[in-house]
Formats: structure tokens, sequence, C-alpha cells
């Protein structure tokens, strides 16, 4: 591809590549993304390119492998344009069939089909989707439509526009500027606001500063910065150079785990285009302006999210975090004004750029603007990674996108901002979705993790299973954090034991506050969170666990006990058979018991008793009832009426 | 360098830009625990003993002293009923290794800190990082180092270069504020000693 010198050239190109395109030509858009690759959309691709081949369609039907969708519950996903028809849970097999309805007849396959699950409805199109037509995808969109590895693909979309826009037409004051006005606030966690961050940065002293792209996403549950990363890379460039342009940096760097192949792989290809192009490098459209960018690999610890952890992990050391009283973007990597930004707050500067600053502060809250991507992940219908504009309620976005909670389960709490983030309650579902309104309710905005769970959910296991999580990422410097991690873990892990006691909610609750004070970094000043937050919304949760021994949820399994109920128990022996303990006795035509020394509680004779029977029973905090005498464990069974 | 004046349990203190409150602190005469801190060092931030309140944007904020740099017109706490707690519970947690450590009990004394708060665990090692950090700033020779991370993470010797260097030099002993130091050292050695005697000779 030759380079291209001017704006003008990266029009001239862009219109050569749409005019070799022909809208009404057919194309298939996979899902390729990590989820859908991992519900087998790579064998559903060579079924189709080989479909292509076999039928000598080439001329006629394109592939394309785009990045993630958004709806992995349903993966792998289709889209035949320009009908736009939706297809879900592809396999192989079906490849034919669609080749010789959809393609060449025009006829839609039912089957595949969304069916609306309230209404039974059968849906075509993607943007009819409860789950897709509640959204409002700005940064996420155009994942669907382009394959990550082709520049031209990007470009065809209108690509790169914003970086020639703000190299000729802007200068890095104004780009700045823009940026300042459209209060767009740090996707990663803090939410600080970006052109601040910038601005400082600009200002600080130094020939040499930095930025870098964090795409360290480290929340359980959290991919939406990888999916960014592997369906649209171009964009995190993009956005990257033009904050490079404002702030007066030549230099900058991707910092992605290791664990995220496919990112670390489309990244460095749309680095590698775009510098061939001259979209990045020397002379940047001709404007005068350098810029390079490096791929860093992290080895993927949680605390080299954090700032500073992760500036030192840049330089070549142990990904430890250092004292921020003097902020990075004035002494950040190797001690320059760097700045640090995540993949999505990157990926909202070209639509900044290109549409203005009033256009995009007009979704959103007061204090927070624009879209926000979620991963909407646990006991949820549909899995998957939402994006929604600043403000929309909790109850929306699990319900009327999410599509609830599956089972005929009721709602318990949504844990947002990864492990260091809270739970938030029924009672709160109507909160608008934004930093301040999150921190206000105990949990923050983080990264855009929301983990949904179900009446069937330990509140107190969530925050000992977040705080093994934390003990175990801390890097172990600083002593609060450390040692006092430690201590929270063993007080909670104790208490889903039956072991707590009297004084442990307060000394649980004086470990968080030394930790929160006094800790070095943001990882151990928020890992108190999760005790804090589930201790604010379900103290009767801890209190019964502590007192009664008892967990409300059942979940605990050294707090619950099976029994069978020996008026509903009909002799089965399904459970009798299938208890890996052989802990149930009983026989034929004989009421089966559970021998409670042997049980090791593992739920297989809960789950495979015949709802119809529903005897055998979970109970916590009373004691299991004796087994009935063995004289009266012969089944009487009434005369079946008919 | 120009003078920077700020406050320090109602004092008023000089001090030159660049220092930290702790650096300011000493001078006036107004003394900070702290456990993880050495002049030759760096300033490392690890132990937070040295936890003060620095009064920031008018409002009070806990900071370490060893890292926090003075700024003209900073008002700094170094006791209050907040500070005090949160030494306490930092010791209270390091007690948990090093109960017999004389540095522990001292400061255990003045803030009132139970030495059997929590359960012991008898690692010893408080992480202060002192030896890591000499060997490394001061001698060049990277021959201790942390190993893992969070709970898990632990001091040891490397035995490839602690073979060559550590037997005459030993300077990171008496900066050890328990005897975890020592300990570790004495299992590198041992694990050592069979290698070496069946290689006599310098590899180089």
């Amino acid at each position: 591809m030759p380079r291209i010198n001017s704006p003008a050239e990266l029009e001239e190109l862009r219109k050569g590549i749409l005019s070799k395109r022909d809208p009404n030509k057919s194309c298939i858009t996979l899902c390729s993304g990590s989820a859908c690759h991992a519900s087998g959309s790579a064998d559903v691709a060579l079924r189709i390119e080989e479909e292509i081949k076999k039928q000598g369609l080439s001329a006629e039907v394109d592939l394309r492998r785009t990045g993630c969708h958004g709806f992995c519950e349903r993966g792998p996903i289709i889209v035949i344009h320009p009908e736009e028809i939706c297809y879900f849970q592809i396999e192989p097999k079906d490849v034919p069939e669609i080749f010789s309805q959809t393609i060449k007849e025009k006829k839609v396959l039912e089957r595949l089909l969304y069916t609306d699950p309230i209404t039974h409805n059968k849906i075509i199109h993607e943007s009819e989707i409860p789950f897709y037509k509640n959204q409002e995808r700005l940064v996420f969109g155009s994942n669907g439509n382009i394959d990550p590895k082709s520049i031209d693909d990007y470009l065809a979309i209108g690509g790169y526009s914003a970086l020639a826009k703000a190299l000729s037409r802007m200068t890095s004051e104004q780009v700045l500027k823009e940026v300042k006005k459209s209060n767009l606030r740090g996707r990663g966690g803090g939410g600080f606001p970006t052109g601040r961050k910038w601005e400082e940065s600009r200002h600080a002293p130094g020939e040499i500063k930095y930025v870098i792209v964090n795409a360290d996403e480290g929340d359980p549950g959290a991919y939406m910065d990888r999916s960014l990363l592997e369906g649209n890379p171009h964009s995190i460039l993009e956005g990257l150079t033009i904050g490079a342009f404002a702030v007066g940096s030549h230099e900058g760097y991707i910092y992605v785990r290791q664990e995220y192949p496919l990112a670390v792989e489309n990244v460095t290809i749309a680095i590698k285009m775009a510098e061939e192009v001259g979209l990045l490098g020397k002379n940047i459209l001709g404007s005068g302006f350098d810029f390079n960018v490096k791929v860093h690999q992290g080895a993927g610890a949680f605390v080299c999210g954090e700032s500073s952890a992760l500036m030192t992990a840049l330089e070549g050391r142990a990904g430890e975090p250092r004292p921020k009283y003097i902020h990075t973007a004035v002494k950040g990597l190797w001690d320059r004004p760097s700045v640090l930004n995540n993949v999505e707050t990157w990926a909202n500067v070209p639509l900044i750029i290109n549409k203005g600053a009033d256009w995009f502060a007009r979704c959103g809250t007061e204090r927070s603007k624009g879209t926000k991507i979620f991963s909407l992940v646990g006991k949820i219908t549909n899995t998957g990674l939402v994006e929604v504009p600043m403000g929309m309620t909790l109850r929306d976005i699990i319900y009327k996108i999410g599509g609830g909670i599956p089972g005929g389960k009721r709602f318990k709490a949504v844990q947002t901002g990864g492990p260091s983030g809270g739970c938030i309650p029924e009672d709160l579902l109507d909160l608008e979705v934004g930093f301040d309104e999150l921190t206000q309710a105990g949990s923050m905005m983080g990264s855009g993790g929301m983990i949904i769970m179900d009446e069937d959910t330990c509140m107190v296991d969530v925050a000992r299973y977040f705080l093994d999580f934390l003990t175990d990422e801390s890097c172990g410097k600083c002593v609060p954090c450390r040692e006092g991690m430690r201590q929270m873990l063993k007080i909670l892990t104790n208490i889903t034991k039956g072991k707590g006691r009297e004084g442990d909610l307060v000394l649980l609750e004086e470990l968080s506050g030394v930790a929160g004070d006094a800790s070095l970094c943001a990882l151990g000043r928020s890992a108190p969170n999760p005790f804090l937050s589930t201790l604010r919304y379900f103290r009767d949760e801890y209190e019964a666990h502590i007192q009664e021994k008892r967990c409300p949820a059942l979940s605990c399994k050294e707090l619950i006990a099976y029994h069978i109920d020996p008026d509903k128990c009909q002799a089965c022996m399904i459970c009798l058979r299938k208890c890996p303990s052989e802990a149930i006795s009983g026989g034929k035509n004989r009421i089966h018991i559970i021998e409670q020394e042997k049980c090791t509680k593992c739920g297989t004779c809960f789950e495979l008793c015949p709802p119809r029977f529903g005897a055998v029973k979970k109970i916590s905090g009373e004691p299991v009832p004796f087994p009935i005498p063995e004289g009266e464990r012969i089944l009487i069974r009434k005369s079946k009426e008919k | 360098m120009s003078q920077i004046l700020l406050k320090i349990d109602g004092k008023e203190v000089g001090a030159r830009e660049g220092m930290t409150i702790l650096e300011a602190a000493e001078r006036a005469g107004i003394s900070i625990p702290t456990l993880c801190h050495h002049e030759k060092l760096e300033p490392y931030g690890a132990c937070r003993i040295c936890t003060v309140e620095a009064e920031i944007d008018s409002r009070p904020k806990l900071v370490a002293a060893c890292l926090y740099p003075v700024e003209p017109n900073l008002v700094v706490r170094t006791r209050s009923e907040k500070i005090d707690k949160t030494r306490k519970m930092i010791l209270q947690l390091l007690l948990a290794h090093a109960p017999d450590a004389p540095a522990l009990q001292d400061l255990a004394k003045e803030y009132g800190a139970d030495k059997d708060r929590f359960e012991k665990e008898a690692s010893f090692c408080i992480h202060c990082g002192l030896c890591v950090r000499y060997c490394a700033e001061v001698k060049k020779k990277n021959a201790v180092g942390f190993v893992d991370r969070g709970t898990r993470r632990e001091i040891g010797f490397i035995p490839e270069i602690s073979s060559k260097e550590c037997w005459n030099c030993k300077e990171c002993f008496p900066l050890c504020p328990t005897s975890a130091l020592q300990a570790a050292y004495v299992l590198t050695e041992a694990l050592m000693t069979p290698a070496i005697s069946f290689k006599p000779e310098k590899e180089e």
C-alpha cells in the first residue's frame, strides 16, 4: 500500500477502497472474538469458506471475520449483509442451508433466528433484538462490521478521519480543549477527567513524554477492553495518536496482558499497517508530527492495572505500585510525564474529535458523559458486552438488555467495579449508572464489570471470594494491604465456616479502615470495598452466619445440611444411586435417609430429586431432623386415584 | 535552594525543596517512627508506620511521611487518634509474624499494640525490604530479593550470587529488624553447601 502524506491523500485512499466495494454484494460477518472463538466460530468460518469455494461464489459473497458483537451468550453469531439477517449459535452443519436458503433464495431460516423470550416472536434483524435495541453502541458498534486485521475496513467506515482533522485543522491546544470540554472521564476505574490528565502532562516540564494504553484488564468477568482491542484496534491507535498530539508525546505504549493473545496479535498487525500507510511514524499525514507505538505484553498481574505499577512493569521491573504524591502525568514512566488511559477511554477520543464535545456530552448524566461498555455476567439471561448511555438505570441494563435472571430466581445484588468495587442490592436497582452515583452507593464504576447475583448467592461468601482474589493479587509491598487482607480473609473464611465470633465485624471494619486510609496504592485502599458494601446492605447475612451459624442463601457448605423429608420421599432410588459418597441408604419401597457423617454436601441429591417429589431439603441454622426409625421406613403408597 | 516553610505539630519548620515530611521533621527534632526507612536508601513507603496527617485541600489526609514531599504552608500532625490507631493496627499485624522483634516491641508499648491480637504466623519477616534494597542500592549485588507476591511474598537469597558475594559482606544482617534475614541466609547456605562441595573449582 502506498504511503499517504496528507489528509487529501487519505480521503483519496478511502474513496478508492469504497469504490471497490459493492454495497449490494452479500457479506457474511462472523463474530471471531475470543468468546465466539471458544464456542466454535473458527470452524464455522472454515465451513463458510469451503462453501463459497465449492459453489464458486467468491464474486458474490464475502466472509468477514469481525470482532465481538457483544451477545456472547448466543455465539457464534453471523449477520448477513446487506439484509442484516442475524443468526445465532451457528454450527458448521448449519452452513450449507444458510447458503442454499438465505444467500441464494433470500429466505430466512427461522430456526437460527433469535426468539423473543416473552412474545416468542422470531426476530430477523440485530437492531430489533431487545439486547441490542436498548443499547447505544457508539464505541463498540463498529466491532461487528470490520475485520480487525484489515485497515481498509476501518478506513471504509471513516477511520482516521478524526486524526486527519486533529492534525490538519486543529491545534494541539484545540484538541485538548475539545476533550476537556467533552468531560470524558477515565473508563478504567477512577473516572478521572481525561482532559485534565492530558493538560497536566502537556504542561509538565520535559521534552520526552509518553502516552500509554492500559489494556491490563484484570477484573474477573470483565472483557470489554479485550473485545475492543481484538475487534477494533485502529480506533484505539487513532485515539492514542490524537492524545499524543495534544500532549506533545512522540512515543506510545500499549500495555496488554499476555493472556490476551488475539488482542496482542490484532493490535500488532494494526500498528504495522498504520505504519505502512503512514498513519504512524514520521510526519504523519504531512503534519510534521511524529508518533510511534510499541506493544508491551504484561505478565498478567491484577495490580499492574494500577497506573504506577503498570509503569514500573513497563520499565522492566516487578509490577509494584509506587507513591503518586506527584501524579504519573508529571512523573510517570522513567520519571517522565506520562498519560495513561484505559482502552475504552482512548477509543472515545476519535468520536469526540469527529463529532465534537457537545455531541459527546449530549448523552449521559450531569457529571458522567457519553456511553459506557459493561460486561454483563453471572446470573443473567443475556451474558455479553453492552454499551449504554451513562445514566441508564441498573434495572434497565439488567432487565431490558440483560433479559433478567434465569431460572425463575430472584435478583439479589449486582457487583460492579471489579474486585475492589461493591455489591448493590435490589432496592437500589433504579440507580442511574454514573461514576459518582456508583461511588455514593458504596461501589464504583471500575472498568465496567457487572456481575449479577441471584438469591442463591451468599453475600458473605462473595466478600470472601473477592478478598481471596485481592489477597492473591496484592503485590505484597505495604503492610495495611498485605497483612490487613490476610487477616480479613482469615476472618471472613471463618465466618463462612461457622466459626465467626462476636467482635469479628468490628475488627473487620477496623482493618478496612486502616487498609483504606494507609495503603500505598488504590488496590489496597479499595480492597475492603467488597466487605464494606456487603456489610452495608446485607448485615443481616453476616449476623446470621456469626450468631445463628446459618447461611440464609443456603450456600456456605459448612453451614448447611441436606435431609430427606420422609413424608415426601417416594423411594425412587435416583439420589441413592447417584450419591458419590454413598451417604444415602434405603432401597426399593424403603424411604431414603442421608447419613450426615458421610455426606459431603455436594448437592447432587438435591438437584436430582424430581421436582414433583421435592423430598430432598437443604437447611441451615437448624438441627437436622432425626432419620425416621428403621421400622417406619417401609413406603406405603397411597392408592392412585383415577 | 529555596527554603520551604511548613508546620509540623504546630511548630514552624523550614525545609529544602525535594525533602520529605520525615526529613523535615527529623531536622526539627520531631520524631516519627519508621521501620522500612534507611537514610542510605531510596524512600520505600511499605511499612506505613510513619503515617502522618497532612492537610491537603484543607482536608486532613493520611500520608506516608517518608515519601510525601514538603510543600509551602503544609500543615502536618504526627500524632492524632487516627494516626495512633493506624500505627497500632500496623504493629499488631506485624507482631503476628515477629512477636519478639525488639523494634516492634518498643513501638507496641508506645501505641498500646497487643501482640496477640492476631493468630501467630511464624514467618518472622516483616517485608521491610531493608536487606533487599541495601543489597541492590548500596552494594549493587542483588544477592537477596523478594520472591512471589501478596501474602506469599518472601525474601530469598539467590544462590548463584550469594555464594560469591555474601560470605564476606553480611552488611544486611544488622539492618534486619527481626531474625528472618539470617534464617533465610542460613537456609540458602545450607542449600548451597552440597553444590559447592561437588564443584570446588570456580565456575568462571
